[in-house]
């Protein structure tokens, strides 16, 4: 469900995605995204039936890591492979166990692409997300709460990557000429998790 | 911008399709998005696999063959092949004695070619990769994802493949390559952006009058934008370029080689205008061209302008440059 809907919100959105990256990029996240997450859609009806959505996760995750390429594809990739795995084989998923998934995707996505907030990169997007998540748990609130706050927070930072001089990936080999512009990456990282938001 | 394709989708699988039946020497696989050299694997020889987005054409498939690549992993334009892609490349290349991988300084050809290689040892093939890093245009590289691979990469395929042929050893090869990049600076000055096909707007938007310093091979933008009038003539172009280059690494009483590499929309009298005034700057600073290489090498689709890569060469790196080398698009000595 949760996939599907953001691939759908990714391909209506690949042409904004891609004109953020032609400002400090090289003008091609939002078709990349789109063909990765088509592949993950793909993969969908090819899984048993009512196989626990930690492996559904996975597979969509090596899916996207072999049809995307770029940058991206290992991220995004790696992203929903590992909150798959901390998924495991739940049946159903709950407020804690879907913050323990998105705290594995944070990690996972740090160790490869060696990104920390404020590099402006897609981290700067979840970082806050998996914070707000995670406090909005500890506040008492649900799964609903607890995603619409995560999506929140991920807007926000990747708001607050306009005014930053990026650091990692392509957009760092521009240096000042990098600021002004929102990060691509936190940007579709917003788009995905507001998906989740409205999944749940 | 009027493209001469079929639709944006099929760019890659149709080039690949034309290379194919353009070049019988080599073993095309569109699907699985792979160029192989028909006489693969060669038990015994090291393999050279290499990479990256379409785009740059002839680099990297047009350097598959005797005494280069033995497979290239063409990704979609501007974007880094996938580990499936580049792990099927390295497999069908094997013959026992190694797999090195030449990985342009691009954070995502960086990240795919490492998961590749985490899946090659799985089956039980050993691979060395050697990171290209040769642009200088890339200061600070301790807040940037660090220098971008671009023109030594033809430099590190020709002499580290010229010594795999020769029968070296995975460590010896990977040296070499590592030799080549450490030795090997470029700068790149764009007159016009290019456009990718399936975004169908150009990367970038240049005023009539001005040019971009310092880019890369990916329609990226440059670090600075000049007026044109503050380089207007070839000679000034050149001049910045190289005084760029000389800066990072000092020039004078050095061999070198030296590629005035078109990137795509330039033609080659403006390119060999641009090698004569590289020549003249270089024999006015004391360094002599020891090889020169001219053309389009290294492109950026039909981007207008010109990069220059300089090798301080020793007398062994001018051996194996010299040695023979069969591909569609570098061939001399067989």
């Amino acid at each position: 469900m949760w996939i599907r809907l953001a691939a759908e919100r990714v391909t209506a959105e690949a042409d904004r995605l891609t004109a953020l990256d032609a400002a400090i990029g090289d003008g091609d996240h939002g078709h990349n995204l789109e063909r990765g997450f088509a592949a993950a859609v793909a993969a969908l009806p090819e899984l048993p039936e009512g196989m626990p959505p930690g492996k559904v996760l996975v597979a969509a995750g090596r899916a996207i890591i072999s049809k995307t390429g770029g940058a991206s594809g290992p991220l995004y990739g790696t992203a929903l492979r590992r909150a798959g795995k901390a998924l495991g084989e739940a049946g159903e998923i709950d407020a804690a166990g879907l913050g323990a998934a998105l705290r594995a995707a944070l990690e996972g996505v740090q160790e490869l692409g060696k990104a920390v907030e404020g590099d402006k990169t897609l981290v700067d997007a979840l970082g806050p997300a998996v914070a707000a998540y995670e406090s909005t748990l500890t506040a008492g609130g649900d799964l609903a709460a607890c995603t619409r706050a995560a999506a929140d927070a991920a807007r926000e930072g990747a708001e607050a990557t306009i005014p930053l001089q990026a650091r990692k990936g392509r957009a760092s080999y521009l240096g000042e000429r990098s600021v002004g512009h929102m990060d691509p990456g936190a940007s579709s990282t917003t788009l995905i998790l507001e998906a989740l938001a409205d999944a749940v | 911008m009027r493209k001469l394709i079929n639709a944006p989708a099929d760019v890659v699988t149709d080039a690949l399709r034309g290379l194919a039946a353009a070049h019988p020497s080599l073993r095309v696989d569109p699907e699985a998005g792979i160029v192989v050299r028909a006489d693969a694997p060669r038990i015994g020889k090291v393999a050279l696999v290499s990479g990256g987005g379409s785009g740059h054409e002839p680099l990297h498939a047009g350097f598959v063959g005797y005494g280069m690549l033995d497979a290239a992993a063409p990704g979609e334009v501007f974007t880094s092949p996938v580990p499936d892609q580049i792990l099927a490349a390295t497999t069908a290349v094997s013959g026992g004695a190694g797999v090195l991988h030449v990985v342009k300084n691009y954070t995502g050809d960086v990240m795919n070619f490492q998961m590749a290689a985490e899946l090659a040892e799985d089956e039980d093939v050993e691979v060395v990769s050697v990171l290209v890093d040769d642009d200088v245009a890339v200061q600070d590289s301790t807040y940037t994802a660090g220098r971008r691979g671009t023109g030594a990469t033809l430099f590190v395929e020709k002499i580290a493949g010229a010594l795999a042929e020769e029968g070296a050893d995975l460590a010896a090869v990977a040296a070499v390559a590592r030799e080549v990049n450490e030795r090997s600076r470029s700068f790149g000055v764009a007159l016009s952006p290019c456009t990718v096909p399936a975004a169908g707007r150009p990367t970038f938007e240049l005023g009539a009058d001005e040019i971009e310093l310092g880019i890369g091979i990916h329609g990226e933008p440059g670090r600075e934008r000049a007026k044109a009038a503050t380089a207007a003539t070839a000679a000034e172009i050149v001049d910045a370029t190289l005084t760029a280059i000389d800066a990072d690494m000092p020039l004078a009483g050095q061999e070198l080689l030296v590629l005035v590499n078109g990137m795509g929309g330039t033609p080659l009298i403006e390119q060999y205008i641009a090698y004569g005034a590289a020549a003249d700057w270089l024999a006015g600073h004391g360094a002599s061209v020891a090889r020169p290489l001219v053309g389009g090498y290294v492109t950026s689709l039909e981007m207008a302008g010109v990069m220059i890569t300089v090798c301080r060469a020793t007398p062994e790196l001018l051996r194996l440059w010299d040695a023979p080398v069969e591909t569609p698009a570098l061939r001399w000595g067989r």
